[in-house]
């Protein structure tokens, strides 16, 4: 039995007990420093059920081969179980044909294949891309890369001081010109959820091509691509559960049908001889090379796990455990919380008074409370609002209310160490 | 684990009180940048250098408290020193704190009141905020124009 299907009832009503679902991921269970884990470093990455670490295991010693060329057994196997995985993917984000689900190494190069194989030969010299100010760095340099190749320039669609997309600013960057609009669907570094679906309409309206980096969304909000008609859509196996490795790049068929592929070798050809090649057809022309097969099934597993859950119960427990620590951090006197929109999930990222992000991440780690201190990958964001770096505590499902708990006395403990 | 053995009294007065901060001397003949692209924090370290002597020191920038702490100290032992013992120093506190292990008591004994610095050995992701002021220096000595990096 799957360790997930243990918290759902007879008749399918969830129920949703934290203390059950921590039973399932290994590592939580430890002592550091003298004190329980507490994992607040989600946004970073997940740690992983034991339903994954097994399916990586069981890969490795039952049936560990090679894909797409094998006639024997085991080949037969990895072959099944790996494009099962894109099955389980289709059907995790509600992609429209398996076709569309390209298995990469992560969000990252997800959209570096957009920016290279869609971009390199329809952007020119004058066209728009437009992102926003709290990007990660990987939806912003892969976009500078093209815009250098072609001459195109990034427009940037300002935030408000709660860390939202100033969505009238955001139309009005829109033009003629935009080609392309790339967005974060929820923000690393403040926890916004950004109206994704107004955000593409928009664009659409003005014959821009859309992506979405669903990085963090994607292990705390439900994401149906169809219906937020993006025409790509990016996340990261490790974020949501999975192995490091391994992520996604969901395409409409049309757009990848018409796009060059990215990278050349085996698995990605029809036909190769000196004079001519023929590439082979979605989703394996833009799969060149042994890909990470245990990872794609690890990831599968991950999502089954997530799925068992549901991820509306999922939301709604985190929900309540991150309300109740925004609460309570916020009431520690010299803390600011930085992103404060209407909508989020996830995360806090915080500021304390006279004490640097590094000496709360060190002081935190000594009572077991692991936590991100730094620019989290969005210099420009923390430019946006005056400091070089904040603390970030990043939950995930299986966190608790005692966990906030324990983060709270930890920064009394900071403010304590500090005190002037 | 003994916070008390990164964040030693020393270091937390010089982190609520830096000293030579934020200050640029009068006629500054060196003067250098330093990053940590890890974690953003930046320092700027300027010297004041007639006839080979560190007659003036200060720095400016953000970061943590041992950045700071670290700097501050630093910019106390250089004034009057001149370059060459600076450039010792540099090298003294930088094999410290990048050697594994144990300091010996005569290494320790070497760098006097800057030994406090190397309580950050037990905690391998700061060690670069420690070094970062002294490679800044390093970099002003030789009036290098790239700024540094920890990386």
């Amino acid at each position: 039995m799957n360790g997930a299907e243990r918290h759902i009832s007879d008749h399918g009503r969830n129920l949703f007990d934290v203390n059950e679902v921590r039973k399932d991921f290994p590592v939580l269970h430890q002592m550091v420093n003298g004190h329980p884990l507490v994992y607040l470093d989600n946004g970073a990455t997940s740690q992983k059920p034991r339903a994954v670490i097994d399916a990586v295991s069981h890969y490795y010693e039952t049936y560990n081969a090679n894909i797409h060329r094998g006639v024997h057994f085991l080949s037969e196997n990895a072959t099944r179980e790996y494009e099962a995985a894109r099955d389980t993917v289709q059907k995790f984000i509600n992609a429209a044909d398996r076709r569309e689900i390209i298995f990469v190494r992560g969000t990252t190069e997800g959209i570096n294949l957009v920016a290279q194989a869609y971009g390199r030969t329809r952007l020119k010299a004058g066209d728009e891309i437009v992102i926003s100010t709290m990007e990660h760095h990987s939806n912003i340099v892969p976009w500078q890369m093209l815009c250098q190749k072609t001459g195109a320039k990034l427009k940037v669609a300002p935030i408000t001081d709660e860390g939202e997309i100033d969505v009238e600013a955001y139309l009005g960057l829109l033009g003629a010109k935009t080609r392309i609009v790339s967005i974060v669907h929820l923000s690393n570094s403040l926890g916004t959820i950004n109206p994704v679906k107004k955000i593409v309409q928009a664009a659409r309206e003005h014959g821009a091509m859309t992506l979405l980096d669903g990085a963090q969304a994607v292990p705390h909000i439900s994401v149906d691509v169809q219906d937020i008609g993006c025409d790509f859509y990016a996340f990261s196996g490790h974020k949501v559960f999975g192995p490091t490795g391994i992520g996604i790049l969901h395409g409409r068929r049309e757009l990848l049908e018409a796009m060059e592929p990215y990278q050349g070798g085996g698995d990605m050809i029809r036909t190769v001889s000196f004079e001519e090649t023929t590439y082979n057809d979605l989703p394996h022309k833009f799969e060149a090379g042994t890909p990470n097969i245990v990872g794609a099934i690890g990831l599968a597993s991950a999502l089954n796990y997530v799925s068992n859950l549901g991820i509306d119960a999922i939301a709604a427990h985190e929900d309540d455990v991150v309300a109740y620590a925004t609460e309570q951090v916020a009431a520690i006197p010299g803390i600011r919380i930085i992103g404060t929109a209407e909508k989020k999930s996830g995360i806090i990222s915080f500021l304390m008074d006279g004490v640097h992000p590094h000496d709360i991440g060190t002081v935190l780690d000594s009572q077991g409370v692991a936590i991100r201190a730094g620019h989290h990958c969005t210099m420009p964001l923390m430019k946006r609002f005056g400091v070089a770096a904040t603390s970030r505590a990043s939950f995930a499902l299986y966190n608790t209310k005692e966990e906030a708990d324990a983060l709270v006395t930890a920064i009394w403990k900071v403010k304590e160490m500090f005190r002037r | 684990m003994d916070l008390r053995a990164l964040y030693e009294e020393v270091i937390l007065d010089h982190n609520r009180n830096p000293r030579n901060y934020p200050k640029r001397p009068e006629g500054t003949s060196h003067t250098a940048e330093g990053h940590n692209p890890l974690c953003g924090d930046h320092v700027s370290v300027h010297l004041r250098v007639e006839n080979g002597v560190i007659q003036d020191v200060g720095f400016e920038g953000e970061g943590c408290a041992i950045s700071t702490a670290s700097a501050s100290l630093m910019t106390e032992a250089l004034k009057g020193k001149p370059e060459a013992d600076a450039n010792t120093l540099f090298k003294r506190i930088h094999d410290a704190l990048m050697t594994d292990g144990v300091n010996s008591d005569q290494v320790t004994e070497s760098l006097g009141k800057l030994a406090v610095l190397l309580g950050v050995k037990q905690y391998p992701m700061r060690v670069k905020c420690a070094t970062l002021p002294w490679h800044t220096l390093h970099a002003a000595l030789k009036r290098a124009d790239e700024p540094v990096t920890t990386e």
